[in-house]
């Protein structure tokens, strides 16, 4: 290929176990870099890059600063992906959202409180225009893959629409509301291959809602299962807090 | 008229997390040299109140990607403490390979990823790829191994699926374990040996620093402690877990998103050189063997140095590994579920090595097994201090250098510590009140 896609690789509020499972693909770490020129990529390298291709962002925004500097990289890159539950919901950092913010700083800090600016956990979505998301905590590395191996071809990524439950299906996994628990399949965006059922856990909606869930339904289900409704929130409110408050 | 510093090294590359590197010096007089953490808050506590103890581990392992096992195991064992959970010796054992699994890929990571390239003059570790193919190919062999450890036993290496309070979900078949063991001696022992010998003829490289410091580590009379063990301090000796807060004794700086430690002096050290300089003499033979080659002496105050004490507890970890999978295969894999069953409600610590050091976590329950308190405290957040107090050594006696020399060696000297910034920033050490 006579130009190389330049990528860039970032990150923001977050556990940044997206980007060490990019590091963690051992076996194709090589291939990868056959095809695009990684120019920046803080937690792996030195050096900035003044434009970009595509662009990998990681994690929610979370301060003034995080502001800034999306608006910074969305400036520079022609494609921007969000990578992971907190770059594409708020992910768990949102479950600050849910309550009062002075409160949360000052049981944290107390009267240090205001040395430590923070804002809501937002989505990239919610400041920037997204092109592509990759979902999941932490995103699986067949969707990276796959998601990579369509820019990289000039094709458009296609996001799964449906629910967990379909994969627990094709894969002839027990329903895991016939062993006793709960699971939050139902209402959860598939694409995971139901990773974490198929290994004995339920499903926590890490990759965020399907489009127009039935979120009251599926509240219902739960509380049939002996969830009281409060438990039944915060069982959704997990991963997904953000949604259910209509942010993005 | 004494020298002028002005460095500021913005975000800081080849570390996890956000952390910017400041010095200033007037007139010969160093007025400022440390490291500002500027990471953007996370504030767990709020993802934590109210929740109960099958979701604790789940939210802490999300403090850190690269820790995610490190922060489960110790949230388990909270947990466990907390709520009167006894697990079987089957899950501790598969709980210690789990362990044994990501030292070794976080350990490599940072050793031929993160810290190489500074020794071989590169910027990362992807020109390394055309010069020194061989070198990064076994690094690379070595994590997917080790994260197949994690992958066969938990179902995924980062945050990981079937461990659960208790015990496990989801248990690996006995020919899997028997895949692994074949692996790690076949595969992992003889790459780790070549990777030791790369790091001896990089060994020259490693910059001649010494500071005297407190080490504090676990400390066991078993093994070379890392699931579980007291806390030891080259100072002051063994202590009980329940200690915790004694030794580590957080507060806050303005500099820093992280809180800060020390115990018995301005600041201490934590990670694989305070394992070394507290627990060398339970290490394994090979292992000892590669620290007398790499120079790796007992009583190491060269913080530089914790790089080489990661590759040589790696060898001591794949063979610590493949003893405790004989074991698991002699035994044969007992199928059992989770002892998830309360026998009283009340405050759990659990004490872990993970591999940047000491992690602490500790929960109290309500009746309903709802978190109404939690604390955790981080190795990177307790050697900040230590950094700290080593760049007001180091600048000094290298201020001949120039600006640019100097904070490449400052660069260095953090990385060193192989920070997990990220971890540092959780935000969880408060009492809730309803």
């Amino acid at each position: 290929m006579a130009n190389k896609p330049r990528v860039g690789i970032f990150d923001f509020t977050g556990c940044e176990g997206c980007e060490l499972n990019q590091l963690n693909f051992e076996d194709q770490l090589l291939d990868i870099l056959e095809h695009v020129e990684i120019v920046e990529w803080r937690e792996a390298m030195d050096g900035r890059a003044e434009s970009l291709d595509i662009a990998f962002v990681e994690g929610a925004l979370s301060t003034p600063d995080c502001i800034k500097r999306i608006h910074e990289i969305r400036r520079k890159s022609k494609v921007l992906v969000a990578l992971g539950a907190c770059a594409v919901q708020g992910g768990i950092n949102a479950l600050k959202n849910i309550r009062p913010i002075e409160q949360v700083r000052e049981e944290v800090y107390g009267q240090d409180k205001y040395l430590f600016p923070t804002l809501p956990a937002l989505p990239l979505s919610a400041v920037v225009k997204v092109d592509v998301n990759i979902r999941g905590c932490p995103m699986t590395q067949l969707e990276f893959l796959k998601v990579f191996t369509a820019l990289v071809m000039g094709k458009a990524p296609v996001e799964p629409g449906n629910a967990v439950c379909t994969e627990c299906k094709l894969k002839d996994n027990e329903c895991v509301y016939e062993k006793g628990m709960i699971c939050l399949g139902p209402v959860t965006r598939a694409g995971c291959d139901a990773q974490c059922p198929t290994f004995g856990q339920y499903c926590t909606g890490c990759r965020g809602l399907v489009p127009e869930p039935n979120v009251e339904a599926m509240e219902e289900i739960l509380v049939a299962h002996g969830l009281s409704m409060d438990d039944a929130r915060k069982k959704l409110q997990m991963f997904n807090a953000n949604q259910l408050e209509g942010v993005s | 008229m004494g020298t002028n510093l002005d460095i500021k090294v913005h975000h800081l590359t080849r570390v996890e997390g956000h952390g910017d590197i400041v010095v200033n010096m007037r007139d010969g007089v160093l007025e400022k040299a440390r490291l500002e953490i500027v990471e953007a808050p996370r504030y767990f506590e709020a993802m934590l109140k109210g929740r109960n103890f099958h979701e604790a581990a789940i939210i802490t392992s999300r403090i850190c990607g690269i820790c995610s096992l490190g922060h489960q195991m110790t949230s388990f064992k909270a947990t466990e403490q907390a709520l009167g959970l006894e697990v079987s010796e089957q899950t501790v054992l598969l709980r210690k390979l789990l362990v044994h699994g990501a030292t070794i890929q976080s350990n490599v990571l940072h050793a031929l990823f993160l810290a190489a390239p500074d020794f071989l003059k590169v910027g990362s570790v992807f020109p390394l790829v055309g010069t020194h193919p061989e070198v990064v190919k076994a690094a690379l062999r070595m994590k997917r191994l080790a994260n197949d450890i994690g992958e066969v036993i938990s179902g995924r290496a980062v945050h990981p699926i079937s461990c659960v309070p208790g015990g496990f979900t989801q248990l690996p078949s006995a020919k899997s374990l028997a895949v692994l063991r074949e692996r790690l001696e076949q595969q992992m022992l003889p790459d780790l040996v070549f990777a030791a010998d790369v790091v001896a003829t990089l060994a020259g490289e490693i910059p001649d620093f010494t500071r005297e410091t407190e080490f504090i580590s676990l400390r066991s009379d078993d093994d070379y402690a890392l699931y579980d063990g007291d806390i030891c301090s080259t100072d002051t000796g063994r202590v009980p877990d329940r200690e915790y807060r004694r030794m580590s004794n957080e507060f806050i700086v303005p500099h820093s998103t992280s809180k800060h430690c020390k115990v018995n002096r301005s600041s201490y050290m934590v990670g694989a050189l305070a394992r070394w300089n507290n627990n060398h003499d339970r290490l394994c033979p090979e292992a000892l063997g590669v620290a007398a080659k790499l120079g790796l002496k007992p009583g190491c105050h060269n913080p530089f140095m914790n790089t080489v004490a990661q590759v040589v507890e790696s060898v001591h970890c794949c063979l610590d590994a493949m003893a405790v999978l004989d074991r698991l295969l002699a035994a044969g894999i007992r199928d059992e579920v989770p002892n998830q069953d309360p026998t009283r409600h009340g405050t759990g610590i659990g004490a872990t090595e993970v591999p940047r050091g000491i992690l602490y976590h500790e929960y109290t329950y309500d009746r309903q097994g709802r978190i109404t308190a939690a604390n955790c405290i981080i190795p990177t957040g307790q050697n900040l201090a230590n950094i700290d107090d080593d760049m007001v050594k180091l600048v000094p006696e290298v201020v001949d250098r120039g600006e640019a020399a100097i904070a490449h060696l400052l660069e260095m000297l953090v990385r060193a510590y192989d920070p997990c910034i990220s971890c540092s920033v959780h935000m969880l050490d408060v009492k809730f009140t309803r």
